[in-house]
């Protein structure tokens, strides 16, 4: 393959999804087949756009407090002082991952009401295990003489963390949060069932009145946007990876 | 001066370094031999605090290490380890710049040192200052990591097998390299190794170690001579013991009168070179220049084995 190939099919995938939620109308044509009874082609009851980017920030909090509380606790937990709460904060993120979304809605909505609240602790339960498991793994495989000449230089412990520890292990948990963005991009769509404003409206809307150009215009913007967005990370993770010099493992 | 007076660590039942006292003078070079899981490490760990002693004192010029919080102790003395430990995601100048940053120097003293450092050790300040570790030899390695642990002038300088990781070819140049500066900066080291050709070469004393006991700490040539116990006799070699005395000594302290024919060896080089010459080529003498070319003399095959013996 040539190697702007790659590029050039991103660089369209951008194009088209910009083009399909600011000016939905010009695909019309396109998604006619899909409808029956002379139904709505183009989602009607909101702007693609506006659902477009309360989606994307819906999961971009959960994914800022999911990766803060993650890397702080892993962070306690390789710490001599806290290593005792490894294997309970093991479990308890494990729980948050294993619980699934729509039961934490369910469980979320009597507590805090309907709306985004319940969307944000179900994506945040759900995002924190990979970001948790990828910065433990990435604190705890520094290279031990690097570690230790930062401790006979004469670095304090949090000179240590800020200046040598998280700086190395920076690749790493970008993988983990970069998992976490992708499951949240997907899972924020269950959202809309408590009626948090997400891509998920459409593709609800679609199944309550058998529309299936609704259902696939909502699915295709949330995989473009997962897309797009694994790719980036994944760029961005490789930078550093390469300015972390570890770039050979 | 660094005074070590009853240190002793335990790990619950295992005592790794066992009542050990020595005295290092200022501005010399002490080497700690030993096997591997002498305690020879843990030993010199305790010096800077990376390892808390279970009983003892260790004293630096007078005063005792515990006075300081261990960080802004490590900061006065220079430690350099195995396989450099070099900060991978920082260019060669920040990593040595690394103690006089912590230490909160300012900008144009820090830079001046980093430039003075990297140009002791042949690397061009402006070419190898901005790349990554990662991009450079085994060897330039090693340098960076010994330049990264004298930045802040340190009197002391701790060395955990800082040539472990050097093909010899290297290995040589780098000892050569530390001498010279230990000469220049006066610094006092402390050298971990398990080699006693190393320890040799570059001791002023050496310190062997034995099961976290120090078997004997004395000057190379006694070592050598006198060896203390029958562990110390087995660490020396008995059939390289009269290569290591002779590669303690001169060439011209070892000159006699008259002359030689062929190229001439000078007086700097060790007399075991000279013998190793002298054996090669099948000759029974060679002549001596002195370090501005003039002849000084010969050394001869018979000179050398005389000199190669155990000493009275």
């Amino acid at each position: 393959m040539k190697a702007w190939l790659p590029s050039l099919l991103r660089l369209a995938l951008v194009m088209l999804l910009v083009a399909f939620v600011t000016n939905p109308g010009w695909f019309v044509p396109l998604l006619k087949p899909l409808t029956e009874n002379n139904a709505p082609v183009i989602y009607n009851q909101g702007s693609l756009l506006t659902l477009t980017l309360l989606h994307l920030r819906t999961v971009l909090i959960a994914t800022v407090a999911a990766t803060i509380v993650a890397v702080a606790l892993a962070i306690l937990v390789t710490r001599p002082a806290g290593a005792e709460f490894l294997p309970l904060s093991r479990s308890l993120v494990n729980i948050g991952q294993t619980f699934p979304p729509v039961a934490v809605l369910a469980l979320a909505v009597p507590a805090v009401g309907f709306g985004e609240k319940p969307t944000l602790i179900a994506l945040f339960l759900y995002g924190l295990l990979p970001i948790f498991e990828n910065a433990l793994t990435g604190l705890t495989t520094l290279p031990a003489n690097v570690v230790e000449a930062a401790r006979g230089a004469g670095m304090t412990g949090w000179q240590r963390l800020t200046k040598v520890e998280l700086p190395l292990s920076a690749p790493i948990i970008l993988g983990g949060i970069r998992l976490s963005v992708v499951i949240s991009l997907a899972t924020a769509t269950i959202g809309s069932t408590v009626a948090a404003k997400t891509l998920g409206e459409v593709i609800i809307a679609g199944l309550l009145s058998n529309n299936l150009a609704f259902i696939l215009q909502g699915g295709l913007i949330v995989a473009a946007l997962a897309v797009l967005i694994y790719d980036g990370l994944s760029a961005i993770e490789r930078y550093t990876a390469r300015r972390m010099g570890r770039e050979a493992e | 001066m660094i005074e070590i007076e009853g240190i002793t660590k335990r790990y619950d039942a295992t005592t790794v370094v066992d009542d050990v006292s020595m005295v290092i003078e200022p501005r010399t070079i002490a080497v700690i031999v030993g096997t591997s899981g002498s305690g020879k490490t843990t030993l010199l760990r305790m010096i800077n605090r990376l390892v808390e002693p279970t009983s003892g004192i260790i004293k630096l010029d007078g005063a005792d290490n515990r006075s300081l919080p261990g960080y802004e102790l490590r900061r006065s003395i220079g430690y350099a380890i195995q396989g450099h430990g070099l900060f991978p995601h920082r260019t060669v100048a920040q990593n040595i710049a690394t103690v006089p940053v912590l230490l909160g120097w300012d900008k144009d003293r820090i830079k001046a040192r980093v430039d003075e450092l990297m140009t002791l050790y042949q690397l061009d300040p402006e070419a190898f200052g901005p790349r990554y570790p990662h991009e450079l030899s085994g060897g330039q390695q090693q340098r960076v990591g010994v330049a990264r642990a004298l930045a802040a002038e340190p009197n002391v300088l701790l060395m955990d097998e800082p040539f472990g990781a050097l093909d010899p070819i290297i290995r040589n140049k780098a000892q050569e390299d530390l001498l010279a500066i230990q000469k220049r900066f006066g610094t006092t080291i402390i050298l971990v190794t398990h080699d006693m050709e190393e320890a040799v070469h570059m001791g002023d004393k050496i310190a062997v170690m034995d099961a976290g006991k120090l078997v004997q700490y004395a000057k190379p040539a006694e070592i050598l001579a006198k060896p203390a116990s029958a562990f110390v006799e087995t660490l020396v070699g008995a059939s390289e013991r009269p290569f290591r005395l002779l590669s303690l000594g001169r060439v011209r302290d070892a000159v006699e009168k008259g002359s030689a024919e062929g190229e001439a060896i000078p007086g700097d080089a060790s007399q075991r070179d000279a013998l190793a010459e002298l054996l090669w080529t099948g000759r029974p003498a060679l002549p001596v220049k002195g370090a501005d070319g003039k002849p000084l003399g010969r050394v001869t095959v018979d000179g050398l084995v005389k000199r190669a013996a155990r000493p009275a």
